[in-house]
């Protein structure tokens, strides 16, 4: 059972922004995976990493440890969970909603079995095209397998011209 | 945010802390708040090898792929390749930091990468040679995250929960890798005859150093066998795609002269890594 402490720290800790993509809160994003607050009011947050190189992760740490010791925790624990490996499918539905509003393309459900199937050598678009985040035609096509984060690749849209970034699903 | 200036509101957000002095730095131990255990049974020497010689394909290729910077026939594919040595370092690091806690010598990350001389490094040659023309770095690049992707695919077993982790992590970025390989493949073997000449010498010139790859028997207790099988039909169905012609090593194929693995390396790794570690080894007590 969820207890009200646990709950209080688990909103605060989950309303940090992520450093990159700072329309996204870590609970939107889903790499907060616990919060526990224990019958000596101490707190231990768990955070699973997105990328193996992202930046990001000691940046989003810090903000967690300071944000629960602002709100007046004394003892404050972060913990690294790898395992299960985070997977853009743990995106909220408020996330996506986020990313959207802000111009990007949120990611599609991660298609299973990619890495021990066939290299998928066709050229030309071969699952369902990205929606463009500003004028929604399906008319878009990708511009460049990365983007101004490593978690992004650039697309853009035919039919309004505009381009647009998009999470790649992982 | 109270500054309009991007740098400006990181320095104020991060006032209080003087040794920071760009965003992303003042990296701690990658596996922090990890239960760092090794269940019973474990093998510990061999499990630090493991950790090693993976560390140190990473480190290189992505020294490797940085150096494109600048000089990469498009800005998208510099970026690119500079997000895959990302990743490549990503894994390194940790890789190193469990190899630190395994090899009972408890040396972090930094030491690894910076303070080890280039007989210690265990990498593969193939990750070492100098990035040549483009076709061959693609014809690399698509060679080593295959041969890699089939490693991690099998080490995302390992009784090592750790290893496990970063293996299964490793599989997701690698699949996009090759990926990114493969279409640039295909690009270059299937394009003009400029290009497609261009892409065959460039897996020409990878081709004496595939068996060190695909003909050592199992290092690290992995199935030398499977890894073999996988690396080569996904290396046969791009090459036959694109129109290249792939030569793979056969039992009479001539063994490798000279094996990272073992320590033996090619004059290109030492200039490589007195790049990589110049500034820390002038500098040891340096943090970033």
């Amino acid at each position: 059972m969820v207890n009200a402490a646990t709950e209080r720290a688990r909103a605060i800790a989950g309303a940090v922004p992520d450093p990159e993509m700072p329309m996204l809160t870590l609970a939107d994003l889903g790499v907060l995976r616990d919060v526990e607050v224990d019958d000596n009011g101490a707190v231990t947050a768990v955070l699973t990493p997105t990328y193996s190189g992202c930046p990001a992760i000691a940046e989003m740490r810090g903000e967690v440890d300071r944000r629960l010791r602002e709100a007046g925790y004394g003892e404050v624990t972060i913990r690294t969970r790898l395992d299960p490996a985070w997977t853009t499918d743990w995106i909220t539905p408020e996330g996506r909603a986020a990313l959207a509003e802000h111009g990007i393309a949120p990611p599609r459900p991660v298609a299973r079995g990619a890495a021990s199937g066939p290299v998928p050598l066709v050229l030309s678009p071969t699952r369902p095209a990205l929606c463009c985040p500003r004028c929604g035609s399906t008319d878009t096509e990708q511009t460049s397998a990365f983007a101004a984060t490593a978690c992004k690749a650039l697309w853009r849209c035919r039919a309004c011209l505009e381009p647009f970034e998009y999470v790649k699903e992982i | 945010m109270s500054e309009d200036h991007v740098y400006m509101t990181l320095v104020e957000e991060h006032g209080g802390d003087g040794a920071r002095w760009a965003f992303g730095t003042g990296f701690e131990d990658p596996l922090y708040g990890i239960d760092t255990t090794v269940p019973t049974g474990v093998d510990t020497a061999q499990l630090a090898a493991c950790c090693l010689a993976l560390g140190d394909d990473a480190l290189v290729l992505a020294q490797r792929l940085a150096q494109w910077c600048t000089c990469a026939p498009e800005l998208e594919i510099e970026v690119g390749l500079a997000n895959l040595g990302l990743d490549l370092l990503g894994q390194a690091r940790m890789l190193y930091t469990r190899a630190g806690q395994v090899d009972g010598s408890g040396r972090g990350e930094d030491s690894y990468a910076y303070f080890r001389d280039p007989a210690e490094f265990r990498n593969v040659l193939l990750a070492e040679l100098p990035n040549g023309d483009f076709a061959f770095s693609i014809a690399r690049l698509l060679i080593l995250s295959s041969w890699r992707l089939a490693l991690f695919a099998q080490l995302a077993e390992s009784p090592d929960p750790v290893l496990a982790a970063i293996a299964a992590k490793g599989v997701k970025e690698l699949t996009y890798h090759r990926e990114f390989a493969a279409e640039w493949a295909l690009r270059l073997g299937d394009g003009t005859d400029e290009s497609h000449g261009r892409m065959q010498a460039g897996l020409d010139e990878t081709a004496e150093h595939l068996a060190e790859l695909l003909m050592r028997g199992g290092d690290f207790g992995l199935d030398a066998t499977s890894v073999r099988a996988n690396v080569e039909a996904v290396l046969r169905q791009v090459a036959d795609t694109a129109g290249l012609t792939l030569r793979l090593p056969t039992a009479n194929t001539a063994p490798a002269t000279a094996c990272g693995r073992d320590g033996e390396h090619t004059d290109h790794l030492a200039p490589l890594l007195a790049e990589l570690q110049s500034e820390a080894r002038a500098d040891p007590e340096a943090s970033w």
